[in-house]
């Protein structure tokens, strides 16, 4: 790693205010930051850390059925403690490994954007509002691209808001060295529509994938799907799988997932 | 250089690091602590396990100036206060849960993570919670059969 300093912050306007600085780079949990550091691949010259902050941290069931995150709370402690968004707490109970998930934050993964993290897919999938230090932006505002999202330099996500589905479920499908989705996708059923976002498939990142959406909100079964076919347009093809695989795979687990709901 | 203080082993301790001293480092060079092995370095393989307020961390991907004030917990820390083994340890022996031990104090410290949360894991809970701890040597199964035994359980395992 380069030399850096860190600051630790303990409010949000003290971090705010410490992000001004052009060289500096706010650190959650770390566990894609400081990987990253590690191979010399950014060069902050400070890093402000944001798991001092107290404001940022837990968990709280809002007004209208909502379920509302701190930026800065563990995917553990959305795993035990989301109990009132179910398929919220499955999704972060299986993101990394126990370890893992004591130190990454929803906020760090949110505003990291991989095209292959799970977090994204609960965020779209649920319509889910991104609170920051200056404003809400929706979900579907939010998402820009691989690694892209809508935060401006120095903007920090204290929080994250969850409107809770009549039934939700995510299925992914793991590759199997990284953990991370190779495919995953979260269906959620709400009084005014389904919505179905896909991670781990495009070269865009997180998408909706709007013709599942149709179908389901006519018929939510998984008969509804069958005639169905994902685009293999702009999937990512490595490795690990081909576009034409991907995009079969985002059939195969969006119908689980409608399935499990 | 930056001084941080916390309490390692229920002992204060405190040092000068630079801000992108891991913790990791910090408790094997400042403390000379090296039972907290550097397996991969990439938060991959566990070997680093150590509990930072009661929870189970990497701490190779996490910075000592985070754990600043914090209570931490290394493998040093796992036996009994008359330098006997704890508990898990013993287990780990009786069952031949280790070969060339490298990952044994990751493995011990997760296995701690697991059983003050879940005292009485099933066979599969323990497989899945040992998800971010690798071994090349024993295949698992011994490793498993020391933890079911540690949590006072039958050690009749099935192979997976």
């Amino acid at each position: 790693m380069y030399a850096f300093d860190i600051e630790r912050p303990s409010s949000v306007s003290e971090a705010v205010e410490a992000l001004k600085n052009e060289e500096a780079q706010a650190l959650s949990g770390g566990q894609t930051l400081i990987p990253t550091l590690k191979q010399r691949l950014a060069a902050p010259e400070k890093l402000i850390s944001l798991t001092g902050i107290s404001d940022m941290k837990g968990i709280c069931e809002g007004a209208g059925g909502s379920v509302c995150i701190g930026g800065a709370t563990t995917h553990g402690e959305v795993a035990e403690g989301a109990s009132a968004y179910p398929a919220l707490a499955e999704l972060a109970s299986h993101i990394g490994d126990p370890a893992v998930r004591n130190r990454g934050t929803i906020g760090g993964s949110l505003a990291n954007n991989d095209p292959s993290a799970c977090y994204p897919a609960a965020a779209l999938g649920s319509g889910a509002l991104i609170v920051t230090n200056t404003r809400e932006i929706a979900a579907d505002d939010y998402f820009e691209g691989m690694f892209s999202t809508a935060l401006d330099e120095g903007e920090i996500i204290t929080e994250v808001r969850f409107p809770v589905p009549e039934c939700a479920n995510y299925q992914k499908f793991v590759q199997p060295a990284s953990r991370f989705a190779l495919v995953a996708v979260f269906v959620a059923k709400y009084a005014d529509g389904v919505r179905v976002a896909v991670t781990g498939a495009s070269e865009d990142g997180v998408f909706r994938w709007t013709d599942a959406e149709q179908a389901l909100n006519a018929d939510f079964s998984v008969d509804a799907l069958e005639n169905l076919k994902c685009s293999e347009e702009g999937m990512i093809e490595d490795m690990h799988g081909s576009a034409a695989y991907r995009a079969h795979l985002v059939k195969v687990m969006t119908k689980r997932s409608v399935g499990a709901c | 250089m930056t001084k941080v203080s916390m309490s390692v082993n229920g002992r204060a301790v405190s040092g000068e690091t630079e801000g992108r001293t891991l913790l990791s480092q910090f408790l094997r060079e400042e403390l000379n602590l090296t039972g907290t092995h550097i397996g991969c370095d990439t938060s991959q393989c566990g070997a680093c396990v150590v509990h930072v307020d009661g929870k189970a961390v990497k701490s190779c991907t996490m910075f000592a100036a985070e754990a600043e004030g914090a209570d931490v917990m290394t493998i040093e820390g796992m036996a009994n206060t008359d330098g006997s083994l704890g508990m898990i340890q013993q287990a780990f022996q009786d069952h031949h849960g280790l070969q060339c031990g490298f990952c044994t104090p990751g493995m011990v410290m997760s296995a701690a993570d697991l059983l003050k949360n879940n005292p009485k894991p099933t066979e599969t809970e323990v497989r899945a919670y040992l998800e971010g701890n690798i071994c090349r040597c024993t295949g698992y199964h011994n490793i498993v059969k020391a933890i079911m035994a540690a949590s006072g359980q039958d050690v009749t395992i099935a192979a997976e």
